[in-house]
């Protein structure tokens, strides 16, 4: 136990002199970080532009109220086609998330050394880019259009789903798989009945709630030409329509909350 | 689950339960699901002769991923990835110290119903917006360049880390703060000995895994003009540099990767 002499007396502290310099050092390193990062950011600003800002602010504020309320006709397929590239985008990223799962999952994968790797391989690299630059990287090899959209957010959501699906293996009851294979049955049959109804749930539960966040990255798709509302979104912003800018957003606003309540509802009757 | 006698069921033969229980319901979910699936594949377009026009060029980019071009744009990826770096930084620091007081007042046990209601509102507004859309409307406020991003991702980072900070606090074991309050502790002391304890782990936790997430959003800020990688990438896209495109995915995945080992060990460390 650190304690201080001081006057005769013995004061207990937390840490000893070492510990806190250490800390102390610590902290000033991360303030000095934090201060070269601010520098670099600060040179590259222009900060007359930021002292206007308070005005252009209130300038776009104006424009764009009202919205342009008659502008919603033109928005329905746009909406449909959004909800089809997260749907569709989904159903196509779960049925290439199971094997991946499977095959990454330590109690389930045919080979530890090798297969397992690039199952995690797969899973991290999907993972950590954004579906807006796997739009991108669709747009310059297939064309614009939903279709990319859709692949979009498939490649995007295998690593999400495939992630969590195998944690759910990992984790399931061992004792009802040795149950089944007492019984003789084969790999697919304990495959069946001893591991998928033990992640159906988990599954019907990562599926809606990927769902729920392709909706999200399915509405700013478009922005790079991948269809969807987004490109609504965009060819505004390039007119400086601002007041059908507003009514996108309110739009986009009002399509995430239905779908986190649908994805909220749906797993709370699951779980 | 109703009750069965071991002798009615004696002599039949053992079918799967499904998965939902309400034959009805089970039906109109199987039947709605196929009429929609119908739907949406008729009103996709998908134009097969471009998309096989551009397997070509998608195998090249595969290709590119084995001789992934580090020098000819380097100073380039350099300063891109710099900016992500620094806006990452900068906003998670700025990000976390906000959130920190706004996640204290969205939780129902600590704060009053006035407070709790404005901050629940910050909240809920920050995760509703996508970080790409913000960052559409700040780089028009503010103008071009990483202070937007910046910007960006504070303001995403409160809302994520706020509502898990809030939950937590609202699950914590409410004994320990007790008996911290009835020994006469000040507000300040209450929080400080009764919650922070408690929900520490959590939220170092939770701030790493943002750190890591803010990376990776500010690698596609650029796409609108908010700093960062995102432009360098989508420059190499349009031109068709794709050994440089394959260059920069392949130091944002291991960034990403190295952060979440980071992170890995930091969590284990803490908890």
């Amino acid at each position: 136990m650190p304690v201080l002499e001081q006057e005769g007396t013995q004061i207990w502290r937390r840490r000893t002199t070492g510990q806190s310099l250490v800390r102390w050092f610590g902290w000033l390193l991360g303030v000095a970080v934090f201060v070269y990062c601010w520098q670099i950011i600060s040179a590259s600003t222009t900060w007359f532009f930021v002292w206007d800002a308070p005005r252009i602010a209130n300038d776009i504020w104006t424009r764009a109220t009202p919205p342009k309320w008659d502008y919603i006709t033109q928005l329905g397929r746009p909406i449909w086609d959004t909800l089809n590239i997260a749907t569709l985008g989904t159903i196509i990223a779960l049925f290439l998330a199971v094997p991946v799962a499977f095959l990454a999952a330590r109690n389930t994968t045919p080979s530890a050394v090798f297969i397992r790797p690039v199952a995690l391989l797969i899973i991290v690299s999907t993972r950590s880019i954004n579906s807006l630059i796997w739009a991108l990287l669709l747009i310059a090899i297939i064309g614009p259009g939903v279709f990319a959209g859709v692949i979009a957010i498939a490649i995007r959501s295998i690593g999400f789903c495939a992630k969590l699906l195998y944690e759910a293996i990992e984790e399931i009851d061992h004792t009802q798989v040795e149950a089944i294979t007492a019984t003789g049955a084969s790999r697919w049959q304990i495959m069946a009945y001893g591991i998928v109804p033990q992640i159906l749930p988990a599954f019907a539960g990562i599926a809606v709630f990927r769902w729920d966040i392709n909706i999200r990255e399915s509405t700013v798709l478009g922005l790079v030409g991948a269809g969807g509302i987004g490109l609504q979104l965009s060819a505004s912003l390039n007119v400086l329509a601002w007041p059908q800018v507003s009514l996108i957003l309110i739009v986009i606003l009002i399509a995430v909350m239905i779908s986190e309540w649908v994805s909220a509802k749906v797993r709370g009757a699951i779980i | 689950m109703s009750h069965t006698e071991l002798d009615d069921v004696l002599g039949k033969g053992w079918r799967k339960p499904p998965f939902v229980k309400n034959a009805m319901l089970r039906w109109a979910l199987i039947v709605g699901f196929v009429a929609y699936l119908i739907a949406a594949f008729l009103t996709i377009e998908v134009d097969w002769g471009r998309v096989y026009e551009g397997l070509d060029r998608g195998w090249a980019f595969v290709l590119a991923f084995t001789s992934p071009d580090f020098i000819s744009r380097w100073s380039d990826i350099w300063s891109g990835l710099l900016e992500s770096i620094v806006m990452t930084v900068a906003a998670s620091v700025v990000g976390i110290l906000i959130s920190i007081p706004i996640g204290l007042g969205a939780a129902r046990n600590i704060a009053p119903l006035p407070i709790y209601v404005i901050c629940r509102g910050i909240v809920a507004i920050s995760r509703a917006l996508q970080e790409i859309i913000v960052a559409i409307l700040l780089v028009a406020i503010f103008g071009f360049g990483p202070l937007a991003g910046f910007l960006t991702l504070s303001f995403a980072t409160i809302g994520f880390l706020s509502k898990l900070l809030a939950e937590d606090i609202e699950a914590m074991d409410k004994v320990q703060a007790e008996a911290i309050k009835a020994s006469g502790a000040r507000w300040m002391q209450w929080i400080n000995y009764g919650v922070q304890p408690q929900v520490m782990p959590r939220l170092v936790g939770l701030s790493m895994y943002r750190i890591d997430i803010n990376f990776r959003e500010s690698a596609i800020l650029g796409l609108v003009g908010a700093g960062g990688i995102g432009a360098t990438l989508n420059t190499a896209f349009d031109r068709y540099e794709y050994d440089t495109a394959a260059a920069i995915l392949i130091l944002i995945i291991g960034i990403v990767m190295a952060l979440e080992y980071l992170s890995g060990i930091i969590r284990a460390r803490v908890q």
